[in-house]
């Protein structure tokens, strides 16, 4: 049981705050490497694709960053069960600290979608259940951040926006299904377990891409984390020692 | 290993050199500033709560000096 009880001691912001603080210098190392080593396979090693030729290339953001706006919101939703279902404090910060990155990943998907979408099929939008969906994440995203940041009691505020959380994760399913259950101009997905479309190198860009931005998304959130933990237990002996003595 | 023959056809990128670089410069813009606006609003947190604390410490001082 030894095992478990250290498990919990990380649940608490005075352990949380300088692990946090230990963890971010390795996670954004790691987002580097993965990147680099992602944009050299992607941009320079992959080869053209026969049909949508250089333009294709989009890919190694766009993925990764709707993979992440998708994870993102389920995690953000996981730690809102967690804090409607035990009342813990650590598990409202933890969702807040995630949903800026969310929002912004939702919005390099939208982005680069419509980048994407121009010289493909000839318009920079269009009203597909894929796209529609994807744009109702970024407004869920918006929607938890005015929500939670209209409520002065923060204990409330995670409450009411851990609850949205939940309403709202219908839509991921939504999203990721959605090239199979509508017709959709929207290509379907790229990666199989059994079969995958792409060529080995064009896979293994995009894999390493998608490490980095959740490397990237783990260490900007951990910022974040760190932030609203420390106001929010501003009154507490932990943070007043922090905040007395010289560390950072 | 690299496709590319030279630097203005990695540039061009087939012709679609507005779509790809228009979709990877905001990426990188917005991968570069978050961190730095997350980290500037962690310093000025930090140096706000450490005066709260000072100017509380030196109204409990006067409180005891009455």
């Amino acid at each position: 049981m030894k095992d478990r009880f250290n498990l919990y001691r990380f649940a608490s912001p005075a352990t949380f705050y300088p692990l946090a603080g230990r963890l971010i210098p390795w996670f954004t190392a790691l987002a580097v490497i993965f990147g680099l080593a992602g944009l050299w396979i992607g941009m320079l090693v992959a080869p053209t694709d026969f049909q949508q030729g250089e333009g294709y290339r989009i890919i190694f953001i766009h993925v990764p960053a709707s993979w992440m706006s998708m994870f993102i919101y389920l995690v953000m939703a996981f730690w809102a069960a967690i804090g409607l279902a035990f009342n813990t404090r650590l598990s409202g910060m933890m969702a807040q600290a995630l949903a800026p990155t969310g929002a912004l990943m939702a919005f390099i998907s939208l982005w680069t979608g419509a980048l994407w979408g121009k010289p493909m099929w000839g318009a920079w939008w269009v009203w597909d259940a894929r796209l529609t969906s994807e744009l109702i994440l970024l407004f869920l995203y918006i929607g938890y951040m005015a929500l939670t940041a209209a409520i002065d009691d923060v204990r409330r505020a995670d409450k009411a926006g851990g609850l949205m959380l939940l309403v709202g994760v219908v839509n991921v399913p939504i999203i990721y299904f959605s090239v199979k259950w509508w017709n959709t101009l929207h290509q379907g997905s790229s990666i199989n377990l059994t079969k995958s479309s792409m060529a080995t190198t064009m896979l293994w860009g995009m894999l390493l891409m998608a490490l980095c931005f959740w490397m990237y998304s783990i260490a900007v959130a951990l910022v974040r984390a760190r932030s609203i933990m420390l106001e929010r237990e501003r009154h507490t002996d932990w943070a007043k020692a922090l905040l007395t003595g010289d560390e950072k | 290993m690299i496709y590319w023959k030279s630097f203005s056809d990695f540039l061009a990128m087939g012709g679609y050199g507005f779509y790809v670089w228009g979709s990877f410069g905001v990426t990188a813009l917005i991968m570069l500033i978050e961190p730095i606006v997350a980290i500037r609003n962690q310093k000025t947190l930090i140096a706000r709560l450490k005066r709260q604390l000072r100017a509380e410490a030196r109204a409990d001082q006067r409180n005891t000096a009455v």
